[in-house]
């Protein structure tokens, strides 16, 4: 079977954050493979390892920086990578139908994307690209296995978790709990080196959604600080549950 | 476009017991505040009996009967909601399913999705909404440029709306599950947690982080306090990873997101990951024993003191209140 894992390239969260005109401007930030992400890497690899003759694609979106987080996922072990260049900043929904043309052209049976991208705080690439596709999906995912045909997992519901059951091809969004991704071992990044990553230019779409403007995010708190006694710190939050109503 | 060719503002209601979600209020508060920009009016939809509910806030409602389990049919239903009326905007809470929904409905329609707004409003004819990016430490201005938007409010960015004068009417709204909404089967699964108040929902949340040194802690210091407050339990996730709390309790990137009245943090530094997931409710109190702490950076009352300390003379303190 073909498994392809989407990627992205995400500033890693000790970064401070700035706004200058519109723009996000991310000092000293370092761009990582997004967390979420790394999860659907090694969930196609154990998948793998349990004896499913599988190859795996990494696909991403993004500016031709975006290699360095597909030489991660190579690293740790997909088999080739393929990057579909843009430096505009698509939405979910329109990187969504960039991502759908070359997963129908890779003929996939299985599409692993993040639960929820780092930067976007956004859960829905992974739907937006299932229903493109009109492939069904299992969303916030924490276990799953290839039965044949058909994709058996386990997922959070809003409350509590359950199992489906889903024909194959099909899309699954990963998160925190799915599995422990593994860390590339060097020898694994020397020969990331040399694995195929093709780049070319994303198809054109045109989004649905304008950013207009952007500003941090600056919620005034009060901050009164007590230190010593702990009887004077209980009184304080007792104070404030009082105000709270709570 | 004026609100004539708008149509109505839908938004979603769910039901728990006999009234609705909080979420579900904050979205009808959210959709009223829409509608009057866009000067049109609010319907509600709503799932079978759920739908008598919705009508005591909403002057119609449309009513979905018969909805198979899961996504598939959901998107079939809020789809065809839109269809029906001619409505073109589809307010729904942001819960984890509606976060899962509402995107592939916004593909189905066409259309514009606008994911976890925290304001909205009506510019030029176009849905205009603001959200949180970047760890919820980016405040983006959002445009609809389609006809159709859907839009998933986020939880607790909105007030929740209060009762109707009068009771609405309810529409039954016809909508036919194909085979395409059954492919997927759905069991309920072993291990819910089962919280006494769902964390999402809670007015009062008490989270524990490392600080606490050990899960007897939680159960000697956490969850009682939580009781006493009526509140719900989370946890950080160098808690979940230790062990000590189940993951259904994290709150974070990649756990919940939660928006209290009050938010007690007990024994937790304040990493961005952990207040991406709290940093809008209504109120944060600390406890944590290092000053430096980056928590007290964003706190609105800051214990600095060990929590082994602190708590119990919370407990005293509340008993004689
Ligand atoms: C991709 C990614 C995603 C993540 N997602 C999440 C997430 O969703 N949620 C989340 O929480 N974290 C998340 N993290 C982890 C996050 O970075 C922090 O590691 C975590 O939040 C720390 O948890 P903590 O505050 O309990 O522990 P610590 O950072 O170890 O803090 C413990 C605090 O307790 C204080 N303390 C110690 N003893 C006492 C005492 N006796 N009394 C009072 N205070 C005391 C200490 O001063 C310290 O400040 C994520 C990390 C990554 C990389
Ligand atoms: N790349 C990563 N993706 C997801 N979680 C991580 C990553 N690196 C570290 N963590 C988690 O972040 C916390 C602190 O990590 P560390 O400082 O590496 O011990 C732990 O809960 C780790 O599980």
């Amino acid at each position: 079977m073909k498994i392809v894992t989407v990627i992205r390239r995400v500033p890693d969260a000790e970064a401070r954050v700035r706004v200058e005109g519109d723009d996000v401007v991310l000092t000293g930030a370092a761009w990582v493979l997004d967390g979420m992400d790394e999860y659907g890497v090694e969930e196609a690899l154990r998948l793998r390892e349990s004896g499913i003759d599988a190859e795996i694609v990494a696909l991403a979106v993004g500016p031709d920086a975006t290699e360095e987080a597909l030489r991660t996922a190579l690293a740790m072990g997909a088999d080739r990578a393929r990057l579909l260049t843009t430096d505009a900043a698509p939405d979910p929904l329109t990187t969504a139908r960039m991502l759908a043309a070359a997963i129908q052209e890779e003929e996939a049976d299985l599409v692993l994307v993040g639960g929820k991208q780092a930067d976007w705080d956004s859960a829905a690439l992974g739907p937006a690209l299932a229903e493109t596709l009109g492939w069904p999906v299992a969303d916030w995912t924490t276990s799953l296995a290839v039965d044949g045909d058909t994709l058996q997992c386990v997922h959070d519901a809003d409350v509590g978790n359950e199992a489906l059951a889903m024909p194959l091809p099909a899309v699954v969004t990963t998160q925190q709990g799915l599995n422990d991704p593994r860390y590339p071992t060097l020898p694994n990044i020397m020969k990331a080196k040399r694995k195929e990553l093709r780049a070319e230019p994303a198809p054109d779409a045109s989004a649905s959604v304008r950013t207009v403007s952007r500003t941090v995010e600056q919620r005034e708190r009060r901050r009164t600080l007590i230190e010593g006694d702990p009887r004077e710190g209980a009184h304080a939050i007792v104070s404030l549950l009082r105000e709270a109503g709570a | 476009m004026s609100g004539a060719e708008r149509g109505p503002v839908l938004v979603w209601v769910d039901v728990v017991g006999t009234e609705p979600t909080r979420g579900a209020l904050q979205a009808i508060d959210a959709a009223r505040r829409l509608a009057a920009a866009a000067g049109t009016h609010v319907h509600g939809v709503a799932a079978g009996e759920d739908a008598q509910v919705a009508a005591r806030y909403l002057p119609t409602v449309h009513r979905i009967d018969a909805l198979p389990d899961g996504h598939d049919a959901r998107v079939r239903a809020w789809h065809a909601s839109l269809d029906g009326t001619g409505a073109t905007m589809f307010v729904v809470a942001g819960t984890r399913t509606a976060l899962a929904v509402a995107p592939r409905v916004a593909v189905r329609a066409g259309g514009a999705y606008l994911e976890e707004a925290v304001t909205l409003t009506v510019e030029d004819g176009q849905v205009v909404a603001e959200r949180l990016t970047q760890l919820q430490r980016v405040t983006e201005r959002l445009v609809a440029e389609a006809t159709s938007a859907v839009v998933t409010v986020k939880v607790g960015a909105f007030a929740e709306a209060e009762p109707a004068e009068e009771l609405g009417s309810v529409e039954v709204l016809d909508v036919v599950a194909d085979e395409r909404d059954r492919r997927v089967t759905v069991r309920p699964h072993e291990g819910g947690s089962g919280a006494a108040v769902a964390l999402e929902e809670a007015d009062v949340v008490v989270a524990g982080g490392r600080g606490l040194g050990s899960a007897e802690a939680f159960d000697t210091l956490v969850i009682p306090l939580a009781e006493r407050l009526g509140g719900a339990v989370g946890a950080t996730r160098a808690v979940v990873d230790a062990e000590w709390r189940p993951y259904g309790e994290q709150i974070g990137q990649t756990g919940k997101t939660v928006a209290p009245t009050v938010y007690l943090a007990l024994g937790i530094s304040g990493a961005v990951q952990h207040m991406s997931g709290m940093n809008r409710s209504r109120w944060i109190v600390a406890i944590n024993a290092d000053a430096d702490a980056p928590i007290f950076q964003q706190c609105d009352v800051g214990v600095i003191n060990d929590v082994h300390a602190v708590v119990p003379e919370l407990m005293k303190a509340l008993e004689e209140r």
